[in-house]
């Protein structure tokens, strides 16, 4: 198989929001400088916004301060966050949003042409060709974009990241692109827990399946340090299509009810604040109802009149299509039939939540020549879409100021070679354990013993130290991953990378010894919130020559 | 059964070097058969997410959910204009709504 060489300025690995809008904005400051756009599959329709998106749930309307959105996601995430990169993307928010309009986007307005309010920080849009838009706008410059090209590592000389490795899934081609700086920004990670779909739905997930936490498996195997892990995310969501309840419970003002038509979360849960409680209560009341024999739980469409009803489907196509499907029929009728709500397996993402790369204020990861935006940066949840295009807005800026002088760096053919090989070694190979197996190993190693849907998402040290144990075993039996043809070897690698990221999630679940996040964090063994010990990070840092995970824990900064 | 693609309306995107789905699914599932004819891998790998039913000029793909899911056999095909996307929807008894929603600005909008 052949190899490419290609060098550029910057190296941006994912086309997705985030990759896309820093492609533009390097155009924009700097017109001459070479971009490389490396992106899995392409970038008209990849990653979480192939479907569209119908709401925008990070802008600062008027009458909300950036004082008051951080105090919001603060309180949201029982008060770890990193304020410094919250403040830094409620700053720029507003104008992003403005930016993606002038390409093309439709969102709903007043009359007097500010945008209308559809929840307290989110406003509605017709983004059903979202992705297809930013694809357009990143094909008017001149960046190099490849698409179909998976990553499968940086390029790293142990001081610097100085550019990435990459497979071409249709030309079969070895891909070596030297650059000046890298833009990490590939998502987040699905497909770590087993989903709550299986056989022929086992990929009607809420995240892009496709989204396998590569970027940060990338940079856990060069030692880059990574935060928050321990705060997965779980999707409160239309049960089995994952159509966002938002769209219904802020659009359409639907209460939730449990299956004895009961306002649940006033009745019972009135000490979480009700029906004003943090979004990680709702889904612990959902899943306590569930427990106790008052579920299944609904958000009550049958208020919704005609009018009302389309609009809502109207928003779902521009967003999840699937939910139509479910309702055409007439037992279905939202209007007839309460919508039954549940939590999805949980993922790992820096957008919802704040799973990522440790990242300064400027985006800098603590690997020189490596940055990152969108989901997998960490430290800065609730960014959404909106803060993700802040995110890279951010990024390319600090790239292109830091690129000034650096040279490209000759790179080791040996390297090469051995980042080649380890690539290609499942093509090798006739039999042994195939892309499936090790998927569904991995997925039930981390539901049965790392918190997953079977046990109601809870943890405890005995439970996690066999995952621990297990993930173990399982890594050392990667080498032994067979693939047919191209695609089988993407899924090969996919799990390679998951399975690393799972070790290191694993680590950060045993580490944090407290409750600090329902559901997304809860331990039996730690049932309560500790402010005296636990109000800090927990951070981790893989040393691949040892194979050692170091955790390490850093202050809240103001 | 996720996507449905009906070989009596797909032209495989004669003359292209990828048919469209090809091109656009995000999970890289579609290919060209040698009957010329677009297939999909691994009906369990859709992620349902419709770009190919978007994406087919001649809605020769449908989209339907797994029936682990749902038994009705209701289905969506989506035509796409330049500003706006036409859906159809087809519930179990047969019955069709269409919804045609704006999804751009064109240049002097």
């Amino acid at each position: 198989m052949g190899t490419l060489h290609i060098d550029t300025d910057i190296l941006i690995i994912g086309g997705g929001a985030a990759g896309c809008f820093a492609a533009v904005e390097i155009y924009k400051n700097s017109p001459g400088c070479r971009v490389v756009v490396m992106e899995k599959a392409h970038i008209e329709r990849s990653g979480c916004l192939a479907m569209g998106l119908n709401a925008i749930n990070a802008y600062l309307h008027e009458g909300q301060t950036p004082d008051s959105y951080v105090a919001y996601v603060e309180r949201q995430f029982e008060g770890i966050i990193r304020k410094d990169l919250v403040y830094s993307i409620v700053r720029g928010l507003n104008e992003v949003v403005k930016d993606v309009e002038k390409m093309g986007l439709p969102i709903e307005k007043n009359e007097d042409g500010t945008y209308k309010m559809r929840g307290k920080r989110s406003i509605r849009i017709f983004g059903e060709r979202l992705k297809p838009i930013l694809a357009e706008a990143v094909q008017k410059t001149p960046a190099q974009v490849f698409n179909r090209v998976v990553a499968t590592n940086f390029i790293y000389d142990n001081s610097r990241v100085c550019g990435a490795f990459g497979f071409g899934i249709r030309d079969g081609i070895f891909y070596v692109v030297r650059a000046k700086a890298v833009i990490v920004a590939t998502g987040g990670a699905s497909g770590i827990y087993k989903p709550h779909n299986t056989g022929e739905a086992r990929h009607l997930l809420w995240y892009c399946p496709w989204n396998a936490g590569t970027g940060y498996a990338m940079g856990i195997r060069i030692g880059a340090e990574m935060t928050s892990f321990e705060n997965r995310f779980i999707a409160l969501r239309v049960k089995d299509v994952n159509a966002p309840t938002g769209t219904i419970a802020v659009g359409a003002h639907s209460k939730q009810i449990n299956a004895r038509g009961e306002d649940y979360l006033e009745r019972y849960y009135k000490h979480w604040g009700g029906n004003k409680c943090l979004t990680h209560h709702r889904l612990l009341a959902t899943v306590e109802e569930k427990k106790i024999g008052r579920g299944p739980c609904f958000l009550n469409t049958t208020t919704l009149t005609e009018v009302e009803e389309r609009r809502l489907k109207e928003d779902f196509l521009n967003m999840n299509p699937q939910i139509i499907l479910l309702w055409a029929t007439k037992e279905m009728n939202p209007r007839k039939k309460p919508v039954e709500i549940y939590g999805t397996e949980p993922f790992l993402v820096g957008g919802h939540c704040q799973a990522g790369y440790w990242i300064d204020k400027d985006r800098r990861t603590t690997i020189p020549g490596l940055y990152a935006a969108g989901e997998v940066a960490g430290g800065a949840p609730k960014k959404y879409v909106s803060g993700s295009w802040v995110e890279a807005r951010i990024a390319a800026t600090t790239a292109l100021e830091d690129i000034k002088g650096v040279p490209l760096i000759t790179i080791d053919e040996d390297v090469v070679r051995k980042e080649k090989t380890r690539v290609l070694h499942p093509l090798t190979k006739k039999a042994g354990i195939s892309p499936a197996e090790a998927r569904e190993r991995l997925q039930k190693i981390m539901d049965e013993y790392a918190g997953g849907i079977s046990m109601n998402y809870a943890l405890h040290e005995e439970r996690l130290l066999e995952a621990r144990r297990l993930l173990k075993g399982l890594k050392d039996r990667m080498k032994d991953l067979f693939a047919v043809n191209h695609y089988s070897l993407v899924e090969a690698l996919e799990c390679i990378d998951r399975v690393d990221v799972a070790k290191v999630l694993v680590e950060h679940l045993i580490y944090r010894k407290e409750t600090r996040w329902a559901c997304y964090q809860t331990r039996f063994d730690y049932p309560e919130k500790d402010n005296s010990r636990w109000l800090t990070f927990v951070n981790s840092v893989y040393n691949p020559k040892t194979d050692e995970i170091f955790m390490i824990e850093r202050p809240l900064c103001s | 059964m996720s996507i449905f693609i009906d070989e009596t309306i797909c032209n495989g995107c004669k003359g292209l070097p990828e048919a469209r789905c090809e091109r656009i699914c995000p999970g890289d599932l579609c290919y060209r058969k040698e009957n010329t004819k677009a297939a999909i891998r691994d009906q369990s790998a859709c992620w349902t997410c419709a770009s190919c039913v978007k994406e087919c000029p001649v809605q020769a793909i449908e989209l339907r959910l797994p029936f682990q899911i749902c038994s009705s056999g209701s289905s969506l095909k989506a035509r796409l204009k330049r500003d706006k996307t036409i859906w159809t929807v087809w519930d179990a008894e047969g019955h069709q709504e269409e919804f045609i929603i704006r999804t751009r600005w064109l240049k002097g909008d």
